[in-house]
Order: structure tokens, then sequence, then C-alpha cells
């Protein structure tokens, strides 16, 4: 008995000293779940060179604002950038992180991986219910008479709130003065024609199972499990396809002003090669918090220099250089860098 | 009293105290629910007041307007057409494994009933995702518009492109899963039928089909009600299976192969992404009206199973 006890008792002084010992070295974040592979990857890998852990719970951008706002957490994470003016009611700071985008993906009998192409006007009608089938004259003159089945499309879109959501309805706002006017953008939506999926598998998996349909996933969803993507005319013109090359050149041309504490919706950016569908994922932080947010920002500057093969790997797009400096000069003024 | 009675009285005290308190947790429990999701959902029921918010159909976060028509009326819809297909199914069971099944077929039958309750709700969702829909809407919706489909009121029911991730493929994977609580209470409920009655039916010659239509079904209807209620309730809560093949839309459906959305499915989907405090003040205030339909479904259950108990141990 007695041995027992003093086994006990020594069990829970080690552990109690263990938790001491991480409570000193934990970061706490909460927020969008699009971003948490990667800053999982970081924090691992910064772990083993700093000791800090930290501890991130991916509950959804709305979640990650409300408990930075109510001071619950270090840093609150969001896929949709806050305006300058909600950021300063509510004493927070925002910077970019990483860069994604959305995609659509189609299932259409005969078109491979990039063939159709799709511009923001018959994109939208697509999804008003406005284009009905496929060999719509407007999407066959875009496609130089490519033949389309004379079939109904099914549009799929999320039925989850998300930050994915949030960045496709900004786009289609963007494009086409119907959408904005009769639907606009947020993270969910009041949908006018289609079905809805929950997640980027729910969708993936409804386009996969049903014929001529169409929807929109994240671009590392799509790339990893090789869906059949569209190319989508940009703002300057040109049909690109979605890849590393013109994400990276919607982040460099799209105009992130740190005096505007970096709000920007990253679509139709102006870039030649841009894919018009990107958005970055942001950071927030509590301003007064300023020995709290040094170390926040010490794992974030540490993985914008060496963190951007792994978020390669997680087919995440690292911020651009320029960015990147612009974002230390506004952690510099802020004093927390 | 004497300190001897006085001792062994204490332990006694100490239980009934402890088992008091773990009851009146419960209700506490309970009241403590209901004034979260009223304080939660104020704003809202201030905002749109009762009836419009429950005669809105519209339900649009962008623009803050937020109505429970299209939603309680997915939830309805499918707690219907599931209990549709259900009951009789489960009636079905019931008389089959009590008065006709002979006995070495009982156990591994009432076994298998179990067991169908006993699979998470999840897994139907994605056998139904998987499996069902595909089989749906290859086979068997198409074949329903083609019968169906050109009678002149019910064929509103089948119109539309048969995706297989609707309505109908909805309320069929609700039905499975109520299929073994109405099944093992209608089961209990025959049970009750005392022997000495259907005996002397058979005595005087009835058949199988007429003990069961005449004794048995008469002896026990309000139990079977009471469990088909508890159904309903169970069917009125179903999340994750739903979510899986109804196809979210916040949109009245007026076909069977229509897309839907039910009050728990709306709020596992948009809780988590809900950005403004009316937002998210709407949602509870879906889940209060869900709490007041779930409350009405088990007290109307319950007010008759008391019936029926009353009338039986009479």
């Amino acid at each position: 008995m007695k041995k027992i006890l003093s086994i006990a008792v020594l069990a829970v002084v080690l552990s109690s000293s263990l938790f001491a010992a991480q409570a000193a070295e934990t970061l706490n974040g909460a927020g969008a779940s699009f971003p948490y592979p990667v800053y999982s990857a970081w924090a691992f890998e910064y772990n083993k060179i700093s000791g800090v852990q930290l501890n991130y719970q991916s509950i959804g951008s709305g979640g990650g604002i409300k408990q930075i706002t109510e001071r619950t957490v270090d840093f609150g994470a969001s896929d949709a950038p806050q305006k300058p003016e909600k950021l300063a009611t509510g004493k927070l700071l925002q910077f970019p992180a990483v860069v994604g985008g959305v995609v659509f993906v189609v299932n259409i009998g005969g078109v491979k991986s990039g063939e159709l192409k799709l511009d923001g006007s018959t994109a939208c009608k697509i999804f008003l219910g406005d284009i009905k089938k496929w060999n719509d004259k407007q999407i066959e003159a875009m496609n130089g008479g490519m033949k389309l089945p004379d079939a109904d499309i099914t549009v799929v879109h999320r039925s989850d709130g998300s930050g994915t959501t949030a960045i496709f309805t900004d786009y289609l706002s963007g494009v086409c003065p119907a959408w904005k006017d009769k639907v606009g953008g947020g993270t969910s939506v009041n949908w006018p024609v289609g079905i809805g999926g929950k997640g980027n598998e729910g969708v993936a998996n409804y386009v996969a199972k049903t014929a001529n349909s169409i929807g929109y996933v994240e671009f590392a969803y799509a790339k990893q499990n090789n869906l059949v993507h569209t190319k989508l005319k940009n703002k300057a013109g040109a049909f690109v396809e979605p890849s590393f090359a013109s994400f990276e050149n919607a982040a460099e041309t799209g105009t992130f002003d740190p005096k505007q504490d970096f709000y920007l919706w990253l679509t139709n950016a102006p870039g030649k090669n841009a894919w018009p569908i990107a958005g970055a994922t942001f950071i927030l932080l509590a301003k007064e918090k300023t020995e709290a947010n040094k170390k926040v920002v010490k794992f974030f500057d540490w993985s914008f220099q060496n963190g951007d093969a792994k978020a390669k790997e997680l087919v995440y797009v690292p911020l651009p250089k320029t960015l990147k400096d612009k974002i230390r000069g506004y952690w510099k003024a802020n004093g927390i860098l | 009293m004497t300190t001897e009675a006085k001792k062994r009285n204490i332990p006694d005290l100490l239980f009934s105290l402890l088992t008091g308190l773990a009851s009146f947790t419960i209700i506490l429990l309970i009241l403590g629910i209901l004034a979260t999701l009223l304080t939660e959902s104020w704003p809202a029921i201030r905002k749109f007041g009762f009836f419009r918010f429950l005669f809105t159909v519209e339900w649009n976060p962008v623009k803050e307007v937020f109505g429970a028509a299209s939603t309680v009326y997915g939830t309805l819809l499918t707690t219907f057409f599931a209990l549709l297909f259900a009951i009789p199914t489960a009636i079905g069971i019931a008389i089959f494994v009590t008065e006709i099944a002979p006995n070495f077929l009982k156990g591994p039958i009432g076994a298998a009933i179990e067991l169908l309750a006993a699979i998470p709700s999840i897994i139907y969702g994605m056998w139904g995702l998987f499996t069902l829909a595909p089989i749906m809407s290859k086979y068997i919706e198409p074949a329903l518009q083609k019968w169906f489909g050109s009678l002149p009121v019910l064929g509103m029911l089948f119109r539309g492109t048969p995706l297989g991730i609707d309505l109908l493929t909805a309320s069929v994977i609700l039905a499975i899963m109520i299929i073994p609580f109405t099944a093992s209470i209608s089961r209990d409920s025959f049970n009750l039928t005392p022997s000495v009655v259907k005996e002397s039916a058979y005595a005087m010659g009835a058949t199988q089909w007429e003990v069961v239509k005449d004794v048995v079904l008469p002896y026990s209807k309000l139990g079977v009600f009471g469990g088909a209620v508890l159904s309903l309730g169970r069917a009125l809560g179903e999340t994750m299976a739903v979510a899986f093949v109804l196809g979210n839309n916040h949109r009245i459906a007026t076909s069977l192969f229509d897309a839907a959305s039910t009050i728990t499915v709306t709020l596992a989907n948009e809780f988590a992404e809900a950005d403004s405090d009316l937002y998210l003040s709407s949602l509870y205030y879906l889940a209060l009206v869900l709490f007041g339909l779930s409350f009405l479904a088990l007290a109307t259950a319950k007010l008759f199973l008391l019936r029926a108990e009353k009338k039986y141990s009479r």
C-alpha cells in the first residue's frame, strides 16, 4: 500500500512539473482549419530548435476571431481578412501567413484536366443557374467549338460555412455584378442552385459521383487528389492553369498594404499569369499583449525563413519575399519584432 | 428513535441524498440548456419574432435575413417519410418475431435488430453516400420517375434530375436507423398481450392473421404508437447520416429528388464559421425551435405510453 502511494505521489509531482515546463513555452492559437496542416508542420520543426509548443485548435475562422477578441488565445487565425475598422474596435493586429486558393473541378465525360476553359461571366452564370447545359453557346464559343454534352449542369457547392466559399463568392462578386446583387460574398451564402457537400471532400465526392457536375475546392485538395480542374480567364485576359506559379503571381501582384493591416481579398489579382481565385489566410494578434505577440511573431518569422519548402510540400503557396519584408516592417512598426 | 437506529439510517439517508442529487442534476441540465438557448438566441428572437422566423423561407447569411421555414420543413419532411417507410416494416418485424417465427429464429432476429441500433450514425451516412446514393440515382430513382413521373399530382414528387443525394435517400437512411426502435418497442408491446386472450382466440378457430389483427394489435396499439413517436424524436434530431445524403439546401423542396436541409444539419454545417452575431444567434434560435419540436414529440409519446400502461395494468 505504501509503495503504491509513493508511486502515485511521484507520478503527480512529475507530471505537474512537466505541465509547468510546458505551460511556460506554449503558444495558443485558434481559428481557420484551412492552414492548420501547414501551421502544425511549421510548429513541429520550430519545436525542435526552440522547444516552443504550438497548440493550435482549428475551430474555424469565426471561432478564431471570437477567441482572440476575447483574449483567450495568443493568436487567432482567419481565412477572411478583417477590415481595419473592425481590427481597430477589437484592438487587433493582422498579417497574412500563407496563400491558398480555389479551383473549379468538373466531371464531364471525356473532358480532362485543364481542357475546359471558363471565364468569370460563364462561371457566374452557371452558379446562378442561368446557363443550364454544358453545350451552351457561351461555353462552347470560349472553348473553340469543343464538343460538350447536351446535359444539365449539376452545381455542387459547400454546405458548411467556410473560408473557401468566402474566397470563391468574393471572386464571383468581383467578376459578375448579377452575383453581387443577388447573392454576394460570405462564408455561407444563399445558393441559387445546386447541392451542398460537406467540406472539400464532400464537394469532390459529389462531383466525382455526379455526371456533368461542377464544383469548387481548395487548390491543395484538388492537386493532392488529382481532380479534373478547369482553366480560368484572369483579369489580364489570359487563360491560366491553377499552379504554384499562377498563385505566386497572384500573391506578388496583389496590393497588400501594411497601413490597411494587409486587408485584401486576393481575387482577380492583376498579374499576367495570376490565378484569379486566390486568397491569403491571416493571423490576428491582440495589440496590447506585446510579450505574447513577440513569441508568436518569432515563430512566424522563423517559418517565413525556413518553412517555404514544407509549405509547398503540403501544397500551400508561400508568401513572396517582398510581402514577407512588408510584414516584418509592420511587426517592427508595432514593436513586436 | 435510539442512537442505534439512527446509525443504521445514515447510509440510507446518504444513499437517497446521492441518488436524488443525481436525478435533480438532469432537471437542472435541461433547464440550463433551455436558458442558454434562450439567452443566446435572444437577439434573433427580438429581430425576427416568432412567427416571422418560423415562416420565412430565406436563409441568407450575407444579407443577414434568417428564417427557419426551409429547415423546419426539411426536418419534418424527412421525418415524415422516414416514419412512413419505417413503421410498417418495424411492425411487420415485430409481428413476425412475436407471433410467427419459430423459437430458434427469434433470438438471431432480435439480436440483428439490436445490432442495427448500435451502428453509429456516421457509418450510416458514409454507407448512404458511397453505396446507397449511387444505387438510388442509377436504378431506383429513374425507375420511380418512369412509373410515377407522369401521374397528375403524385408525379410532382418525382421531378428533377435523380442525383441520389436528396430527400428520398435521406428518408430511406433515416428509416433504416429508426426501425430498431420502433421494432423493439412494438415487440415488447405485443408481448404484453395476455396469452390467455390469444389462446382463447385460437381456440375459437381464429387464424394467425385474425389473432394479430383483432387481438394483438388492438391490445398494443398505444404502445406501438408510443414507440413510433419515440422514433420520431430520434429522426428529428439525427444529424450526421442525413448531412451526408441530403444535399444541404435552404429551399422548399417540392420533389423527393430535391436537396433539402434539416435543423441539425444546418447547425453542424454552419456553426463553426458563423461570423456575425445575428447569424450565430439565429443558429441558436433554430436549436431552440428543435428543442421545442422534440419536447412536443416526446411529451406526446410519454402521454400515450402512460395511458397504455394504465389501461393494461388494470
